[in-house]
């Protein structure tokens, strides 16, 4: 059974080599080659529009989670709705009606979550 | 391809289920707090049309695949889903007033509770390892979130989180055993997977590889030694009504998950899983009775309790196969599934006690709080104390069967070590339920204030325990509808 995961063991092998072998490699060039001129611009960390410095444990808005889940609720319902459509042809009425109901209770949702105010920012 | 109409008639009560508590869940969006009795009148009405189609479905003889046997509706199934409506439906009137004064009693108390026993349903009617999961994740995903309902509660979330961590940790494991099983033979199907192991030829070290981390997820979902660890902690975190509902209904959901699991698609291997089953089901009568004599908080010490009583239920089925034949098997999963059933009707009254004791701004939460019942209500005195006997096993109460006819199971297959340790663990709990009864009939009472009870509790509560008393007079009825079940299987 062993043998059977030698690939994998190779495989492990050569991907750290392939992985750490441009890394060290880029590191070496840029000091020997590239010019080193910082700034305080440069020097400081870029954190997404973020205060760099600051306690890690601060308040965050919640309400950037709750539009994050609700939009991938909705996205994968188009990522089911496309290949369903392609094939729509072939899966006859049966594959019509389970899309409908699952598409059905996603409304049932999304009146849910409308009412509850969930898509109001204010 | 063409997909021809799959038969719907054995799945009409989920199907009825889901359009119902889709229902439930948009009324409710127009109702305000003086109307919230649409939503509770609503959901009981859902489960009492849920238990008709099942009564319907279970008219008909022998069991019914459908959904390409994903799917199957048996006499096990409809008389487990039968005790689950009960339950849930019990939970609901129980919990109303509780709920209500804490302002936890919002539409998503009932549509998370709807929606947990659809998962139950599911997992009871499952034929195959993906509708299994299925329903276990929809369940339990409702529990997590009806356990931090009272948000503002530090103990809730911490309860809740502790749940949330663990639980996605067990059906990992149940997943990746399942995964090994699905390498093994080439099937998810459970009945498929049975076949498929008779003939042989298996990779035995894979197999028994997923058949630990199977039996590790199981035991995680009924809370047994070693996997008990988030038990006291929700128990206690949770709000005493969620409590209720994790300690009843869903006992009942993994206990048709192990039968599903191991006997249904495992049966083979019943020689390795006996051996697992028999470990835990000491460690945990070992544990969940010594740990709950230290508690002096009631629903951790209920929680220590239910351990111990699911170490009782594994004892019947870790003893049906004896010598590779299975002809007494039927008995004895039929007492793990009577067991079960009573522990849920037990149970609901004893939280149901908790809650009793709970008014608006004071919760019940510890054993000193039962202190004299009996002269503040000599009726509910009388109530808890045959729960508590029924919970430590005394005649004529419906537990004394439970125990006898699991430890009877113990003993015809040879196993008499078994039921001796099984009494003995069983004789030191019930030093903590007669602790109860006699802190009600021998003790001055701390808390003077009269019991406000509503009257649908009230009498709900009292046929619960006239139920476990009338039962425990008569239970051969529920033993032979056991039997009957366990052996259509």
């Amino acid at each position: 059974m062993l043998d059977n995961y030698f690939p994998i063991l190779a495989f492990i092998f050569v991907s750290i080599a392939v992985g750490i072998g441009p890394s060290i490699g880029g590191w070496v060039c840029s000091s020997l080659l590239g010019w080193n001129r910082p700034d305080s611009q440069k020097l400081s960390p870029y954190e997404c529009g973020f205060e760099a410095f600051e306690d890690a444990r601060m308040k965050f808005d919640v309400r950037y989670y709750l539009v994050a889940i609700l939009f991938i609720l909705f996205d994968l319902e188009i990522a089911f709705l496309f290949p369903w459509a392609v094939v729509l042809n072939e899966i006859g009425f049966f594959g019509f009606v389970s899309m409908m109901i699952f598409l059905l209770i996603l409304v049932v949702g999304f009146i849910y979550e409308w009412m509850k105010g969930a898509l109001e920012w204010e | 391809m063409n997909f021809p109409m799959p038969n719907l008639l054995p799945a009409y009560a989920e199907i009825f289920l889901l359009t119902m508590t889709c229902i439930v869940l948009v009324v409710d969006l127009f109702l305000d707090d003086q109307r919230r009795y649409v939503t509770y009148v609503l959901s009981l009405l859902t489960l009492a049309g849920c238990a008709f189609f099942t009564i319907g479905i279970g008219s008909i003889p022998g069991p019914t695949y459908t959904f390409n046997n994903m799917f199957v509706s048996d006499l096990m199934a409809n008389v487990l889903k039968l005790a689950s409506y009960i339950a849930v439906a019990v939970n609901m009137v129980y919990s109303r007033s509780y709920m209500a004064d804490r302002g936890m009693l919002r539409g998503e108390y009932f549509s998370l509770s709807l929606f947990a026993m659809l998962g139950m349903m599911v997992m009871i009617s499952s034929n195959h390892f993906l509708t299994l999961y299925m329903g276990l994740e929809l369940m339990s995903l409702c529990l997590y979130a009806m356990v931090a309902l009272n948000r503002d509660s530090a103990t809730s979330t911490e309860a809740a989180m502790k749940y949330f961590v663990l639980g996605a940790l067990a059906s990992g494991l149940l997943l990746y055993g399942m995964s090994m099983i699905y390498g093994a033979t080439g099937s998810l199907e459970m009945r498929n997977i049975a076949k498929i192991l008779e003939v042989g030829s298996t990779n035995r070290v894979v197999l028994v590889f997923g058949l630990v981390f199977v039996v590790a997820g199981v035991a995680f979902k009924l809370g047994v030694v070693p996997f008990h660890m988030w038990i006291p902690d929700v128990y206690q975190g949770a709000p005493s009504a969620v409590t209720l509902f994790i300690a009843s209904a869903p006992k009942l959901a993994a206990f048709a998950m192990a039968m599903r699991l191991l006997v249904n698609g495992l049966i083979p291997l019943a020689i390795d899983w006996q051996q697992m089953l028999t470990l835990l089901a000491v460690l945990s009568m070992a544990l969940g009775n010594l740990a709950a004599i230290a508690q002096s908080n009631i629903k951790r010490m209920l929680a220590y309790s239910t351990i111990s009583h699911m170490g009782f239920l594994l004892l019947g089925m870790a003893t049906g196969v004896v010598d590779g034949n299975w002809l007494s098997a039927a008995e004895a999963y039929s007492a793990s599934m009577f067991y079960a059933i009573v522990y849920t009707l037990t149970t609901l009254a004893a939280f149901g006690s908790v809650l009793l004791l709970s008014r608006a701004g004071f919760e019940a939460e510890n054993i000193e709080d039962y202190k004299g019942l009996n002269r503040r209500s000599p009726w509910f005195a009388f109530i808890v104390l045959v729960t508590m006997f029924s919970l430590a096993g005394i005649p004529p109460t419906v537990g004394f069967y439970a125990k006898l006819s699991v430890l009877q199971s113990a003993v015809s297959a040879g196993q008499v070590w078994l039921a001796v340790v099984a009494v003995l663990f069983s004789l030191i709990g019930a030093f903590y339920y007669l602790r109860i009864v006699k802190l009600m009939y021998f003790d001055d009472p701390v808390d003077t204030a009269p019991l406000a009870v509503r009257l649908d509790m009230s009498v709900l509560l009292s046929a619960n325990g006239v139920a476990i008393l009338l039962l425990g007079i008569m239970p051969q009825q529920l033993m032979e509808l056991c039997f009957v079940a366990i052996k259509s299987l």
